[in-house]
């Protein structure tokens, strides 16, 4: 039965879906992460591949297209020795008028065990989650612009790989906030970790109003707002969103928020800079700073599949 | 049930593992109880590769039981600083009872390579096997009742004792 206070826990607390890091313990998070570094090592051996999921069914159901997200899901998934299935969605049943419960229906009934799901609403992976088998699980990759947990989760693994101890940490996310789930999912990971300073930076019309009341401070100068952090995360600037009011131009936006070595050289001298891809160079990030030894952009990545083998197999193990 | 004296039976299982020790041999203790036993095992044996020379493995990534109990939280990592092709791996446990650990934790060691050979050295045998596994050495055979689970403790000061509970 779903828990009526979170639907991600059963009765015991346990987690059974991913949907979001708001509202999720933090011993819950913490095991995530342990579970993380458990995988990263398989990584090491003859045989990168361990048995936790063989013989289960996981589908790849990315309503919005994000090859880079649905491939580390697949290779996570793989590790774990799962079948992987691909659905091409946003071109397929959605397209010829079926709705998102009956291709859950229709999927369970092809003994799905755990499903990927990327959707342009928010909230789509609470929907599903409240209508497949007890046996089955769910991972939101991303719902509109509410929640991208396992983002959020890599990024705390990177952080505590890099930093070891969350509670000295002065934390800077800079840039398109009010479009990003990565922010969100950020901000309750690091409040619930135990990070004492959160900065929102990024001009009035991209930082949304809430981010006080999230114990978030917010600085709309960049100069302020990356000044001795250890943490830089610095979010895409989606391109998508450059038309109207909200922006000047690209280039306007660089100058005063895209990330420079001189600008850099405000954050204390080990701080790393994170991004969760796709990186837009020259737009939120130079290229001497993405490529710079203060980067881990890419060692993200890496941990990314592990920290997704960890959501994955943990919610697997357990019952609803 | 006997008293069981871990300490006295931890020098029998010296003297049984010593025997154990062919060219070529590396201790993997299993963790966690295992792994502080292959710890001291290393040190007082003298093995070659000095105090951080064995390994230590986990079952967590092949354990039978994961779709009814999950992962279990806050088991160790595998670690094995020696390379497992050709190597003549003694595996130390603590408690041997149905097997099922010793099973996984053959299994995890493959994902490594190919030993030339494995062996296993316990503290203590209870029976109740429900796999084909059996021990090279053990200090001590008992008999428990399944209700009751006998795993090792160490204090702080590196001493060994056994706890005794009830199953959950």
């Amino acid at each position: 039965m779903l828990s009526r206070r979170n639907p991600q826990l059963n009765a015991h607390g346990e987690l059974i879906h991913l949907l979001s890091i708001e509202g999720l313990p933090k011993a819950v998070l913490t095991q995530i992460l342990d579970t993380a570094g458990t995988f990263l090592s398989v990584n090491d051996r003859d045989v990168k591949k361990v048995p936790l999921l063989r013989g289960k069914s996981v589908f790849n159901l990315f309503f919005e297209n994000s090859t880079r997200t649905r491939t580390t899901f697949e290779i996570a998934a793989k590790r774990l020795s799962a079948d992987v299935i691909n659905l091409d969605i946003a071109r397929s049943s959605t397209a010829k008028g079926e709705s998102l419960l009956d291709t859950i229906a229709n999927l369970s009934a092809m003994h799905a065990d755990m499903f990927i799901v990327r959707h342009a609403e928010s909230g789509a992976p609470y929907l599903i989650a409240q209508h497949v088998a007890p046996h089955v699980h769910v991972v939101n990759a991303g719902d509109g612009r509410h929640a991208h947990p396992t983002q959020g989760l890599l990024d705390m693994y990177t952080i505590r790989h890099f930093k070891k101890d969350f509670t000295q940490l002065t934390v800077a996310i800079v840039g398109d906030i009010v479009h990003s789930r990565v922010a969100r999912s950020d901000i309750h990971a690091l409040t619930t970790l135990g990070v004492p300073e959160i900065r929102a930076v990024g001009p009035k019309t991209l930082v949304p109003g809430d981010m006080a009341a999230m114990g978030v401070r917010v600085c709309h100068r960049m100069e302020d707002g990356i000044k001795d952090a250890d943490v830089i995360i610095m979010l895409r600037l989606q391109n998508e969103r450059m038309s109207g009011a909200m922006l000047p131009s690209a280039g306007e936006f660089f100058k005063s928020y895209g990330l420079t070595a001189e600008k850099l050289a405000l954050a204390k001298p080990d701080c790393i800079v994170m991004h969760p891809g796709p990186i837009n160079r020259g737009v939120e990030i130079d290229s001497a700073v993405a490529d710079g030894s203060h980067s881990v952009i890419l060692p993200q990545v890496t941990f990314g599949i592990a920290v997704r083998m960890a959501v994955m197999s943990t919610i697997a193990g357990n019952q609803a | 049930m006997q008293q069981l004296e871990a300490e006295s039976l931890y020098a029998e299982l010296r003297n049984g593992v010593r025997g154990l020790m062919q060219p070529g041999a590396a201790l993997v203790g299993i963790w966690s109880g295992g792994a502080w036993l292959a710890e001291r095992l290393q040190r007082d044996l003298h093995l070659p590769g000095g105090d951080k020379g064995y390994g230590v493995i986990s079952s967590m990534l092949h354990r039978d039981d994961f779709s009814e109990r999950g992962l279990s939280a806050g088991t160790g990592a595998t670690n094995l600083p020696f390379a497992i092709d050709g190597c003549h791996v003694v595996l130390i446990d603590d408690v041997l009872y149905t097997g099922r650990t010793i099973r996984a934790v053959v299994n995890e060691l493959f994902d490594f390579g190919r030993p030339a050979s494995v062996t296993l050295a316990v503290l203590v045998d209870r029976g109740g096997r429900e796999m084909p596994v059996s021990a090279a050495f053990a200090a001590a055979k008992i008999v428990l009742p399944a209700a009751q689970r006998l795993s090792l403790t160490k204090s702080d000061d590196g001493d060994f004792a056994f706890s005794v509970r009830e199953a959950a």
